[in-house]
């Protein structure tokens, strides 16, 4: 498993190695350390993901072109 | 009639007025641009060039007549569609001269092809050549991301199409959308679109402008003049240059435009555009939570698990005096078998001892230094000097005959050489010429003991040679007086017989 730091994680690749922890952790492969790793792991994972999804929050901005088509601004825009 | 003898008649006689050139030439220009100031020409394009200038110059023609076409450079821009040769097109504008040659041209001020057939056949044809740069390679597709935190849609800030999108990510998966507003029919579409694609590709990561993750480029249904500019090459260039990932959605379902092809994924509509950028949150959350779920009871299985086979062992396993109830044994009996067999094997090394000390007597060492002292005795006694005596005596005999053998031979051997030297002798002293002399012959000698042998010497004469001696004449005479008789003694002497009686002398005393 790569141990890479999950709070830098994509949602879809927290959520796969999730799936991977859970499917190790039924399939009881794995020696009991390590299971208890890895059930710290997916509880980690799991967390990230769900601050991902309620991290859901709409926001809806309007770049502002300049006269050389390059963006200006990106300014909020209510009521779309 | 009068006109045509004006040339016969240059000194005019004619009332009719006289045009300068470039008054005739202002004139044709007058009626031209008067007559066709605005003329709309269906025809087919020919040879077509835009020099560096901008302007265009191109032919129309049909199968009989062609005319020169110009469009200036600012035309050029707002053009929709551009001539391209073998184009069938109805162009708009006006006549014009060119006095300076003497040449009449439309000005172009629009064109659009002629009929929808014609604009299929060019979109065939841009379509193959743009596909022969492999620009819709699918190896050149990207795939969208799961869930893109920032989506960037390309589109029309007002109408259905936001609105749909916006919709439809609010009930799926709310994001961050940055909106880029553009003009999606017309002249400037296809710039403004192609765009606002680079720029978003250009933006830099954490910057002010976050950079999307995913390209939406979006428009409602329409003609298929109204979806033209997601056809134009720029636009369709700008897609498959884009590296963030892009959906396009353009018209409907039914409507297919060059984007599609260059994009990464096509989308029938918008709304479906929003539901391929972005999970459904709800169903995510619940899988999420079972996930939860599933691993707390993985976790507590196996646990459990453990326990339960840890109970089993534990069962089977036997208590630790049970466990040294056998060897305890063994080390009893190999324990009584230890001192038997000390004493089992003390008894069997001393019987070894006895029987080999039973042959280790005195007597038996005597006897046999006796045999060996008869042996010494025996053999000394055929040691007898007497027979060495024999035996000398019997090689001293043999010797003796073998020398009497050896001096016998030798004597033999000499009586022959000294026979056979005599007869030498013999026939030596015939063949010389001493034996000449004693039949009165003589040798004349000079000074120096040379022959004399012609008479032109005579008066070298010293000596005179006879059978029985020599005689000095003239002037050996008074030289005879000092010298001993030396050339007489170096007369030839006999060769053989002195060395051979010499040699006979020395074998004799070899003996």
């Amino acid at each position: 498993m790569t141990e890479t730091s999950v709070s830098e994680m994509s949602f879809e690749v927290a959520m796969n190695e999730l799936d991977q922890v859970v499917a190790k952790l039924e399939r009881g492969e794995v020696a009991l350390e390590d299971s208890i790793n890895l059930y710290k792991r997916g509880a980690e994972l799991k967390a990230h993901c769900e601050a991902k999804l309620k991290d859901a929050e709409e926001k809806v901005e309007k770049i502002s072109v300049g006269a050389d088509g390059k963006p200006v601004t990106a300014q909020a825009v209510e009521g779309l | 009639m009068s006109d045509l003898f004006e040339d016969d008649a240059p000194n005019g006689t004619s009332n009719a007025p006289e045009f300068s050139v470039s008054e005739l030439s202002g004139a044709v220009k007058k009626m031209i641009e008067g007559e066709f100031g605005f003329v709309r020409v269906r025809a087919e394009v020919g040879r077509v060039s835009l020099p560096r200038s901008g302007h265009m110059y191109f032919d129309l023609k049909d199968d009989k007549a062609v005319i020169n076409a110009v469009s200036w450079k600012g035309q050029v821009a707002k053009m929709e569609h551009r001539p391209e040769e073998g184009m069938e097109v109805i162009a708009t504008g006006r006549m014009t001269t060119f006095p300076g040659g003497s040449r009449y041209q439309l000005i172009v001020e629009s064109i659009e092809p002629a009929g929808a057939g014609a604009l299929m056949a060019m979109l065939e044809k841009r379509k193959k050549q743009l596909a022969a740069e492999g620009l819709f390679d699918p190896q050149r597709k990207q795939a969208i991301p799961y869930l893109p935190e920032v989506i960037g849609v390309v589109t029309s800030p007002s109408g259905a199409v936001i609105r749909d999108i916006l919709h439809r990510l609010r009930d799926r998966f709310p994001r961050h959308v940055l909106l880029w507003p553009v003009a999606v029919q017309g002249q400037n579409s296809a710039r403004e679109v192609a765009n606002a694609i680079e720029q978003f590709n250009a933006l830099p990561k954490g910057g002010k402008i976050p950079r999307p993750d995913l390209l939406i480029v979006a428009r409602g249904g329409g003609s298929v003049e109204d979806l033209w500019g997601f056809n134009e090459e720029i636009v369709v260039r700008a897609a498959a240059a884009s590296s963030i990932p892009l959906i396009s959605a353009v018209g409907h379902e039914t409507d297919t435009t060059l984007i599609d092809f260059a994009s990464d994924m096509r989308a029938p509509t918008p709304t479906a555009a929003a539901e391929i950028a972005v999970p459904v949150r709800r169903e995510l959350w619940v899988t999420i939570q079972e996930q939860k779920g599933r691993m707390a009871r993985g976790l507590t299985q196996g646990l459990e698990r453990r326990r339960q086979r840890l109970n089993d062992l534990a069962r089977i396993m036997p208590t630790s005096d049970r466990l040294l109830d056998a060897p305890r044994q063994r080390f009893d009996v190999l324990e009584a078998r230890l001192k038997q067999a000390l004493t089992l094997s003390v008894t069997a090394k001393r019987h070894h001892l006895n029987t080999s000390a039973a042959g280790l007597r005195k007597s038996v060492l005597t006897a046999q230094v006796n045999r060996s002292r008869d042996r010494l005795t025996s053999l000394s006694r055929s040691l007898d000097p007497s027979k060495l005596a024999q035996v000398l005596q019997r090689n001293r005999q043999g010797f003796g005959q073998l020398s009497m053998r050896l001096s016998r031979a030798a004597q033999g051997q000499e009586q022959q050489r000294r026979q056979r030297l005599e007869r030498l002798e013999a026939m030596r002293q015939a063949m010389g010429y001493e034996e000449t002399l004693r039949r009165g012959y003589a040798v004349v000698r000079d000074a120096q003991d040379q022959l004399v042998t012609s008479a032109d010497q005579a008066d070298r004469i010293a000596q005179i040679q006879f059978a029985d001696g020599r005689v000095d004449v003239g002037a050996g005479r008074e030289a005879a007086q000092q010298p001993a008789q030396k050339p007489v003694q170096t007369e030839r002497p006999k060769p053989k017989a002195k060395p051979v009686k010499g040699a006979s002398d020395d074998q004799g005393s070899l003996f």
